[in-house]
Formats: structure tokens, C-alpha cells, sequence
């Protein structure tokens, strides 16, 4: 399969953790604490943003994801997406973490799953650079290294075939396959059935470059067109809106990969399993290249200075009561098989992974400093709801 | 025309790749065999024409004697020869060849795979069976590799590498009509949606190369001398095989085409796409004018899914299966 996914995975991935971090911390921001200590201000916001995209944009991690390999494992996945999250202030608990990137996962997968065309993977890419350029346009430094990381993607994957491109969104359709998680956003909006699979048109227009279904043209022996004749071909669907831009700006008109996420509605980010729905296989032992590309990633991330005996702030982005009470047992019962699975069977494994994440683990983990932290507050908020 | 009948559950999911369903109907012992590839897994279900037994068997695609080695599967296609069935399986590794019961492995051919890794993915896909004794396999390179199959045993030899495709190919197929007069015996399809038209033999040689347009072809029949291609942009086209003349154009599905299959006794043509519908056509010759006429007969809609696979179950047309991306069965249409 396609050995040039990670860049693109990276991107948007990346940047709906950033839609979701973006709109839980401004919430946190709305609530009406009368303590100062308790609140995430606009200045942290924006820092753990600009951290963020600073680390991921960075020259170095992104020279790693162009190199051509396969794409592995949701397990290597997380550890680079919470390593990327951890450069910045804020700390994420593990169920945080979890819970932060099946939101990622099944908005991606919303994603690759309605684009239109192999190509418009790009515009859904950009869409969320785009996006990201916002997010930190208030720091021309980060700012620079998104659009160079633009011009690279541009540079690379413009060359790509169609036939290149559905193969690539094959792979990522594997990756994603049997998860249905889901996301009462996409349910509020009826994009995502009950049942978590994804709701899909027959009806809207058609994709750039493909005609409405329902002609047939028969032609002679000279190329000359004979006869035309309709069918009726279900569905209602109408012509093309036209392409969207390629280029570093331009108007995209796909909307795919814009945030959906707004500041006024944080229950709109809450996940559940679908009842009765397992993980399907139980995760492999990670095989040796997993484990190489993983350091090599992880090497790759230069934490940004900063000084020792900052305060690191710990946060629980979801309210892990409204969790608890609207799962069923079948929910619980998941968030126990997954903790046996990675303490049982992958012991080896979770040790590698220890050990990779240890070695780049800074002086904060020295740092609890439970009183007077903004974690602690943040916490002791959820807890009221 | 067609009724939804009881769908046969798969161990996995269907995973999205082209052509994902192979059916192989064993008259004597009044069963059918279907095959859906899932990531790395082949699911093989055995069903009774009774509709009361069911056995299943999952194959993986591994090199022989490298325990940790898996890789993903590209396709599985039951491939039919005067003298015995195999089941061939494509993957990024290389070519299996089973028993068709998946019982046991007769043949393994591994892919070249450079030591590091290359800008461009390797894998094996498109898969076929030509004239008495040939079993083709495309691969990323574009090349076509020939193996010659005798009637029995082990002793599958690659006896031609055919290199005219520039771009990877997407699928293979045979002439299907039964007919010993045709002139074209294999038409093989790649991502530009080059189409090239061969005559099997001890040595292929290529008879026409219809161009494509950078649009996709990722199915393709081949009957009667007609090639009939379905492509990325939602278009089936008919060709006349050996000239390259264009019969006819249909703007069938608003999604890329993930299968077409052939009828080769009715002359039924079904075609599936990621739009969720599958459409079934009727072929027409006219031996005067010796051109094809394509018309609509019916279409069904899978409710949001993503179709990856559509075949046939019998030469006539009588029944069809459908298999869908993330969809954990086999759907079945019988003629009402």
C-alpha cells in the first residue's frame, strides 16, 4: 500500500487536535470562576497552540514523515500525537488522550471517507492548514515554518497520479476500518447514523471532473456520436461546483476538514462506543520498523525551550462523569478490556514504548506540584458539573 | 428485476480496494465459494445452494516459513482453468496460489522488493486466468507477470514478464464469452486508464493499446471482443478490443467504478461504484454492424456504503453479490 500517507495523517490529524484543544480550552476559558487561578487565559490558549504547531511544523519532524514508509499502528500514532500535544504546557490524562484522539480519528475518518475525488484529500489537507495559519497568525515564526511545510506538501504530492492518490486513501481507509465511534457532533448534525457508520448522500453535487450519472452515447465506427439515450439513475444528483484551489491560499469550496468545532457548544466533542462494539483484533506486537520510526519521530520533535521550574498544567479536556454516566455497561466494560489488553499482552511492547517516550521526558515529570496548579482547579471544575 | 435475499456474514470487514468479491460456483457439490479481502486476511465463506450450511476459513498472507512477516492483501480471485481451480492472492509481499478450498498453498512468488524503501509502493494486483494453461498477475511497476499453470501439482513456473504498462496495473481480465474464434484472449487496465489488448500463446503479444486519459481504469471484462472498462471519473466505456474503436459511453455512477462483472451467457453487465449503487446493464451484439449496445435494466442502492466488490454468482446472471467497504457481509440479489 502507500508508503506516503504519514505526512498527510500528520496534518490532519494534527490539526483536528488542534480544532479540539482550541475549542476545550477556550471553554474552559467561558466559565465563570471567580477564582483568576482557575482559568486558561487567552495567552496560555494561544502559547499551547503556537507550541504545538511549532513542533509539528518543524523542519525536522516533517523531513521524518516525508520519507517513504508504511503507515503503522493507532498505538505508534497516539504516542507521537500525545509526545506532540506534551510540548507544549498542558498535560493531557491518559482517559483525556483517549478519549482526544478517537474524536481525531473518526473526524478524519468523516473525511477520507466523503472525499469526492483521490485529489481533494489534498484540499481537505489544506483546509486544515489553512485553518492552523489562523491559529497562530499572531506568531509570524510559526506562522513561516506552516507555510513552508504547505509549499513541501504542495511540492511533493503534486505529482501525484489520481490512481496514486485513491491508493493512499485506501490505506487510510484501512487503517480506519471497523471504528465506529461515536460523536454526538456528527450525530447532532446527522452526518453519523446511531449505529456510527457515516451517513453517505445520494444526492448533492458531483465531484469536479465526473458527470451527473444518466446518459448513455453510442458511437460509429468513424467516432461519431449516433445515438443518446437517459436512464434512471436513483439518487438526485447535480453538476460540479467546480474545483478548488491547490495553491498555498485560495478558496478550496470543499468543505471538508474546516473546523466544526464552536467555543459555545464543549458537549458537542463528547464520544461514546457503540454499544456491544469491540476493538476488533488485538494490537500486534509493534514490529521492529514501528519501533525505529517511532524514536526516529520522536527524536525528531524538539521540545521548544523552556525553562526549568515552569509549572506544567495538567487538564481533563472531557468530563469523565457525563463519560461514566451516559455509557452503558458495555462501555466500561471496553475501557477495562483496552487497559487489560496493554498491561497483559503487550507488556513488551508498552516497555519499548516506556522507554522511547522516557528517554525524551523532561524534568517536569519531577515537577507535581499539586497545589496552587491550574490542573487542579481545572479539575476540581469538571467535578462540579 | 432483482430482490434483496439473505446476506452471508464475513469474519471481517471488506476492506476498500478494488474489485473485493470473488465467487466461484461448484456445480457437482451445489456450493458456492466467496472470497472478501480485509486488510492482510482473505475471509472465505463455503455456502450451500440450500442456504443451510455455512463454513468459513480465513488466509493470510504470508511468505512461507517468515513467522513475523504479514502484509497487506491487494486482491483474491478464484481463478478457473480447464483442469483444476486455484485461488490466487496478491499482496505487497508477493503471489500466493492456493487450492481453491484455501486448503493449501501451492505456489509462492515473491515480489522484487528493493532493500530500501522507494518512492513508489510495491505490490501485486489484477488478477487472471488465460486460455487453458496461464494465470496473470499485474504488479505497481506496471509489469504483467505470466505464469503457466499445469494441470496438476506444484510446478507453477513464471514464463513471461510482460512489460508495457507504465503505471501500476489496477486489474485483469480474460475473454469470458467461451467463444474460440476471438482473437483478443486478455486485457489488462492500469492507473492512467491505459487499456492494452493481448493474444496469450507461448509468447504474449500485445494486439492494441486504447490510451487513457489520466483517468483511472479500475475494472475491466473483457467478452465477446468487446473490452468493457469502468473508471474513477463514474464512466463504463465500451471498446472493440482489437481496433480500439469506442462503442459506447455511459456516465453510469457520480463515484469512482470499484467493479464490473460480466454475465457471459445473458450478456448482463453489472457495475459498482463508491456512490453505493450497483447498476446491472444488458450487452447487445449486433453482428452486422459488429458493435455493442448497452442498456439499463436495474439499480440498487446499499444504504451508505461505499461498494468495493460486485460479482455474478452464475454465468446467466440469475443471482449477483455485492461487499462494501467497513460492511461485515456479503450481500445477495436474486432475479424475481
Amino acid at each position: 500500500m502507500s508508503v506516503r500517507t504519514l505526512p498527510l495523517v500528520f496534518i490532519n490529524l494534527g490539526g483536528e487536535m488542534l480544532y479540539i484543544l482550541d475549542q476545550r480550552l477556550r471553554a474552559h476559558n467561558t466559565s465563570d470562576s471567580s477564582s483568576e487561578k482557575g482559568v486558561w487565559s487567552e495567552g496560555d490558549r494561544k502559547r499551547v497552540l503556537n507550541d504545538i504547531v511549532g513542533t509539528m511544523f518543524s523542519k525536522s519532524f516533517m523531513d521524518e514523515l516525508l520519507k517513504p514508509q508504511q503507515l503503522y499502528s493507532h498505538r505508534t500514532m497516539k504516542t507521537v500525537l500525545t509526545r506532540l500535544a506534551h510540548t507544549s504546557i498542558m498535560r493531557l490524562n491518559p482517559a483525556s488522550m483517549d478519549r482526544l484522539y478517537e474524536l481525531m480519528i473518526m473526524a478524519f475518518k468523516y473525511q477520507v471517507f466523503l472525499c469526492p475525488r483521490p485529489k481533494d484529500l489534498l484540499l481537505i489537507s489544506y483546509n486544515h492548514m489553512d485553518s492552523i495559519r489562523a491559529l497562530v497568525r499572531d506568531t509570524p515564526a510559526v506562522l513561516n515554518q506552516v507555510d513552508e511545510t504547505h509549499r513541501k506538501v504542495i511540492e511533493v504530492y503534486s505529482t501525484f497520479s489520481e490512481g496514486e492518490l485513491q491508493l493512499l486513501r485506501q490505506t487510510l481507509l484501512i487503517f480506519f476500518q471497523d471504528m465506529h465511534i461515536r460523536v454526538s457532533l456528527f450525530l447532532k448534525n446527522q452526518i453519523q447514523n446511531p449505529s456510527g457508520r457515516f451517513v453517505l448522500t445520494t444526492s448533492g453535487p458531483v465531484p469536479s471532473g465526473v458527470d451527473v450519472p444518466g446518459l448513455i452515447r453510442t458511437f460509429d465506427l468513424r467516432g461519431r456520436e449516433v445515438s443518446r439515450s437517459e436512464f434512471p439513475p436513483g439518487g438526485s444528483f447535480s453538476g460540479s461546483v467546480g474545483d478548488g484551489s491547490f495553491e498555498l491560499n485560495g478558496d478550496r469550496v470543499l468543505r471538508l476538514g474546516r473546523n466544526l468545532y464552536r467555543a459555545e457548544h464543549p458537549e458537542e466533542t463528547q464520544t461514546s462506543r457503540t454499544p456491544g462494539a469491540q476493538p476488533n483484533s488485538p494490537p500486534n506486537p509493534l514490529a521492529k520498523e514501528e519501533l525505529n520510526l517511532l524514536a526516529r519521530l520522536m527524536g525528531s520533535m524538539k521540545a521548544e525551550n523552556v525553562p526549568t521550574g515552569e509549572r506544567r498544567f495538567r487538564i481533563s479536556l472531557f468530563s469523565t462523569d457525563q463519560e461514566e454516566a451516559g455509557a452503558s455497561g458495555g462501555e466500561q466494560q471496553d475501557t477495562i478490556q483496552v487497559i487489560n489488553i496493554q498491561a497483559v499482552q503487550d507488556g513488551q511492547a508498552a516497555l519499548a514504548l516506556a522507554r522511547i517516550a522516557g528517554e525524551f521526558a523532561d524534568e517536569e515529570a519531577k515537577l507535581e506540584n499539586p497545589s496552587s496548579s491550574k490542573g487542579d482547579e481545572l479539575l476540581a471544575m469538571m467535578d462540579d458539573l | 428485476m432483482f430482490h434483496k435475499e439473505k446476506s452471508i456474514q464475513i469474519k471481517n470487514s471488506a476492506s476498500a480496494l478494488y474489485n473485493n468479491l470473488s465467487v466461484l460456483r461448484i456445480a457437482p457439490r451445489r456450493l458456492t465459494y466467496f472470497t472478501v479481502v480485509h486488510a492482510n486476511v482473505v475471509n472465505m465463506v463455503s455456502a450451500s445452494w440450500d442456504g443451510l450450511n455455512y463454513s468459513h476459513r480465513q488466509l493470510q498472507s504470508k511468505e512461507p516459513n517468515v513467522a513475523t512477516s504479514t502484509s497487506l492483501i491487494m486482491q483474491a480471485a478464484f481463478c478457473v482453468l480447464p483442469s483444476r481451480d486455484l485461488l490466487v492472492v496478491s499482496s505487497q509481499k508477493g503471489i500466493q496460489m492456493y487450492e481453491s478450498d484455501g486448503s493449501i498453498m501451492v505456489y509462492w512468488h515473491a515480489l522484487d522488493t528493493p532493500e530500501a524503501p522507494t518512492e513508489q509502493a510495491v505490490f501485486a494486483r489484477g488478477i487472471s486466468a488465460v486460455s487453458d494453461n496461464y494465470i496473470c498477475v499485474g504488479v505497481s511497476s506496471g509489469a504483467v507477470l505470466v505464469f503457466d499453470v499445469p494441470s496438476k501439482g506444484s510446478n507453477i513456473t513464471l514464463s513471461e514478464v510482460l512489460e508495457e504498462h507504465k503505471e501500476a496495473i489496477t486489474d485483469i481480465a480474460a475473454e469470458c464469452s467461451g467463444s474460440q474464434e476471438r482473437l483478443a484472449s486478455l486485457v489488462t487496465a492500469d492507473d492512467g486508464g491505459n487499456v492494452c489488448v493481448w493474444k496469450s500463446g507461448e509468447e504474449f503479444q500485445l494486439l492494441n493499446k486504447i490510451p487513457g486519459l489520466d483517468i483511472t481504469c479500475s475494472s475491466v471484462k473483457l467478452w465477446k471482443g468487446t473490452v468493457l472498462a469502468g473508471y474513477g471519473n463514474g464512466q463504463i466505456r465500451l471498446y472493440e478490443a482489437v481496433t480500439g474503436i469506442l462503442h459506447a459511453e455511459v456516465n453510469a455512477h457520480a463515484r469512482w467504478i470499484y467493479s464490473l462483472d460480466v454475465a457471459p451467457f445473458s450478456g448482463l453487465l453489472l457495475s459498482a461504484a463508491e456512490d453505493s449503487f450497483v447498476r446491472v446493464w444488458h450487452l447487445a451484439m449486433t453482428p452486422e454492424t459488429n458493435s455493442v449496445e448497452i442498456a439499463h435494466l436495474h439499480n440498487e442502492c446499499v444504504t451508505d456504503t461505499q461498494i468495493c466488490g460486485a460479482k455474478f454468482c452464475d454465468g446467466d446472471g440469475y443471482a449477483f453479490a455485492v461487499t462494501g467497504y467497513d460492511l461485515s457481509e456479503i450481500i445477495r440479489y436474486v432475479q424475481s
